[in-house]
């Protein structure tokens, strides 16, 4: 156990950072710490336009490995890459869900043919990816999809809605967990399919949060075609690779994240030496609190990332959704907080958000997507500290 | 960088948890902690002598195993999950940190190989009744009188104090304020005009002793001289290095109250189901796993910046942050997670009987021992410039 980096580590990391220096400027001036949690609707061709420039550097899917067209990277560099981009204020990645998810998921269970198709365009930054695993009735009982596909004449065709899929508007293709068996309840019978965007059988409808703005859409699937090429592993197999998808979702991009939660708190912190209200005992205890939060965030991933790599999901990263998301929500009260008054004044009628009220907001949301704190603690309660599940009953 | 055990420093922990759930069972501490002494001899010559847990960090040359602090943090995590009675924070954590970071070559060559082997019990006294922590709670005085110096005043809360065989004092010349003009010195416990008293705690499982020293003469070779009259740093440092290990110590309880409470949970039968099949149940046990599991982090974390600072290699205020971090979070950690504990045992946590009761009283005595939540919180705000 040790938190100094190897001679090779540092030169990597000037590598980056020269990199990030000779490149994020110019057109991309104004992107600079902008495209985060909240601030995602912004920017979106500049960032797309980002993305295929890193993608020209050979930094976009550093931790593929290189017959992936990765690099290869280890952990530790992957750890420096992710420091060095949010010191220099690498925008929200728009091609983070291709990266993270989608590619690991079809690298671990697709076959050479999907892999030799579908990865370059995730690598190239080209080709955008979007996530389709909640329903209307499907939400914490995420088993209960309702979504269905029906194999005719060599193809499958989708109906159904999903909802809350942030970036369906911008992305080329939507992994879907869809039902396969229309008899089969819960988590058999269902299948993972890889869907083009761009169909007839698709629409995209967003949905007007409570910051004004749409990053999460409604996608509704009538006839949407996938060719029986499309989708991942066999009939039955969608629970099995959607839950493995979820495991890579706490891998070592959650150490991006972490930079821009730590770019936040900074924000806040000068705001507080500016203000005064940095003088404040009881403010002064909740900053050092977040930053100590903060810091645990990191040595907890760290933690998690020596463990296992093949997407399961080891005894603390159970913990490790639950723990950010309430870290990410208190820092947005905090922010508000220390603005005071402030707090209230928008940026833009009619309703144009700052950073931080966007923030505020938007953190509301990471205490309920991608599992609720009550589904989490279920998760941690029954997987890691083995308490039985409550009982349930039969399903109608 | 790399965030895992090594395989020697995972076999460390694996041997201390298997030693001590052998030997440090529930009996066992309650037999020690109802003694004045709060310790069983026996007991403490396996540690040292078998298990040479009191050499791991000192180095080779004064007769320790030369290993780093995680080694210390790894210990003590298994310590504090099984309660274990025994001066190992007091000598090791206390008396060889301070000798390690202000005495000078010769003053190691006498007291280090002792502390060691486990023949010499070291503790450090600092503060009086004022409750800081820090060198401003250093209130007894020092004055040179020809080849000796003269030592006077108070302190409390002294760890082991009253059955240690070696004292390390902190003191300050006349006059002097903060951190300017301390001076640490090595006495033998039975020095002319030290009087000591058990300090009777609500804790029982960790004993604490008032000293008062009056007109007590010792050689100028007392004076532990790599920090000479000017050791408010060094003092700084070694609580700041004592602080890590207590976190650990902390953390390890914190976990094992979990255990604890969940393995009673999953026994407890009410409404025709165990109680660990609520929700009500779990997410309260989710909760003191999420920051068991945080605290764990943070002082293994706090573990790596401590190794790193003995070998000359970290600032002292990076040791300072990563001390009050894990001590902020740990603090809380364990308070809430026996806290929440008791009340997931219902009635039977309320009784002498279980040994939660033991947890809830170590929680709430190591939360205010060298400074509570608030205070480190409050360090480290002004270390972010607040």
């Amino acid at each position: 156990m040790r938190l100094s980096f190897s001679e090779d580590d540092e030169r990597f990391r000037r590598e980056v950072a020269d990199w990030l220096r000779a490149n994020l400027c110019g057109e991309f001036e104004q992107i600079r710490f902008r495209g985060g949690p909240g601030d995602e609707h912004m920017f979106s061709g500049e960032r797309k336009r980002w993305e295929q420039r890193m993608a020209e550097g050979g930094w976009t899917c550093i931790g593929w490995p290189r017959e992936y067209g990765g690099r290869g990277a280890s952990i530790e560099q992957q750890v420096i890459f992710h420091e060095e981009y949010a010191r220099a204020g690498g925008p929200g990645r728009v091609g983070h869900i291709g990266e993270g998810l989608a590619g690991p998921t079809i690298i671990a269970f697709g076959t050479e043919e999907q892999k030799a198709r579908l990865l370059p365009g995730i690598r190239n930054g080209t080709e955008l990816w979007c996530q389709g695993y909640s329903e209307p009735g499907a939400g914490s009982d995420l088993a209960n999809v309702k979504t269905r596909a029906r194999l005719e004449n060599g193809r499958w065709l989708l109906n159904g809605q999903k909802v809350w899929t942030s970036l369906a508007h911008e992305s080329q293709w939507c992994f879907v967990i869809a039902r396969t068996d229309p008899e089969s309840v819960a988590h058999a019978g269902l299948g993972f399919f890889l869907v083009r965007m761009d169909q007839p059988g698709v629409t995209v409808r967003p949905i007007e949060q409570i910051t004004g703005t749409s990053e999460f859409n409604e996608v509704f699937f009538d006839d949407a075609v996938c060719d029986a090429g499309d989708m991942l592993g066999k009939p039955g197999d969608g629970w099995k690779i959607g839950m493995a998808l979820l495991g890579f979702e706490r891998g070592v991009s959650t150490l991006g994240q972490q930079m821009l939660f730590q770019n936040e708190l900074d924000e806040v912190i000068r705001i507080a030496q500016a203000n005064g209200r940095g003088k404040d005992p009881v403010i002064r205890q909740r900053i050092a609190d977040a930053w100590i939060g903060l810091r645990i965030m990191r040595y907890n991933a760290m933690r998690m990332l020596s463990g296992q790599q093949d997407g399961s999901l080891s005894r603390e990263a159970t913990a490790y959704k639950l723990y950010w998301a309430v870290w990410h929500r208190n820092l947005g009260k905090l922010a508000m907080d220390v603005l005071g008054p402030e707090a209230e004044v928008i940026a833009e009628a009619p309703y144009e958000l700052t950073r931080l009220q966007s923030l505020f907001l938007f953190t509301r949301s990471d205490t309920i997507y991608g599992g609720t704190n009550q589904i989490q603690r279920n998760i941690i309660a029954e997987r890691a500290l083995g308490m039985p599940k409550e009982p349930r009953p039969a399903r109608a | 960088m790399e965030f895992a055990f090594t395989e020697e420093q995972q076999m460390i922990r694996e041997t201390a948890e298997q030693f001590l759930a052998d030997h440090c069972d529930s009996a066992a501490v309650r037999r020690a902690m109802a003694t004045e002494a709060g310790f069983e001899p026996e007991l403490w010559h396996r540690i040292a002598g078998e298990m040479c847990w009191t050499a791991i960090h000192v180095p080779e040359a004064y007769g320790g195993l030369g290993l780093g602090y995680v080694e210390v943090v790894a210990l003590m995590e298994q310590m504090g999950r099984r309660l274990l009675c025994a001066p190992y924070f007091s000598s090791i954590c206390l008396g060889a940190n301070a000798l390690l970071l202000a005495a000078g070559e010769a003053q190691k060559e006498r007291w280090l190989p002792a502390i060691a082997d486990g023949s010499c019990r070291a503790t450090l006294a600092w503060c009086d009744a004022s409750g800081r922590w820090d060198a401003t709670g250093v209130s007894a005085t020092f004055v040179r009188d020809g080849e000796d110096y003269v030592l006077d005043g108070d302190y409390r809360y002294v760890v082991d104090g009253h059955t240690a065989g070696l004292l390390i004092v902190a003191a300050r010349t006349p006059g002097s304020a903060g951190t300017a003009g301390i001076g640490l010195f090595a006495l033998p416990a039975d020095t002319a005009g030290v009087t000591r008293a058990w300090l009777p705690t609500m804790d029982q499982t960790r004993k604490l002793a008032s000293l008062r020293l009056e007109q007590v003469r010792v050689p100028a070779a007392a004076l532990l001289d790599a920090a000479a009259t000017d050791a408010g740093a060094a003092l700084a440092n070694i609580l700041a290095l004592a602080t890590v290990a207590l976190a650990a110590e902390q953390a390890g309880g914190a976990q094992q109250i979990l255990d604890i409470a969940v393995a009673y949970t999953r026994e407890r039968q009410q409404f025709g189901r165990t109680i660990a099949s609520f929700q009500a149940v779990k997410h309260k046990a989710a909760d003191m796993m999420l920051k068991a599991e945080a605290a764990r982090s943070a002082v293994y974390y706090a573990g790596c910046v401590a190794t790193e600072a003995l070998a000359g290699g970290v600032a002292d205020a990076e040791l300072a942050a990563a001390a009050s971090l894990a001590k902020a979070y740990c603090s809380e950690t364990y308070f809430f997670n026996a806290g929440t504990a008791l009340q997931l045992h219902g009635g039977v946590g309320f009784t002498w009987e279980y040994d939660v009761h033991l947890y809830f009283k170590r929680a709430r005595a190591s939360e205010s021992f060298l400074g509570d939540a608030a205070e480190h919180r409050e360090r480290i705000a002004a270390g972010l410039g607040l």
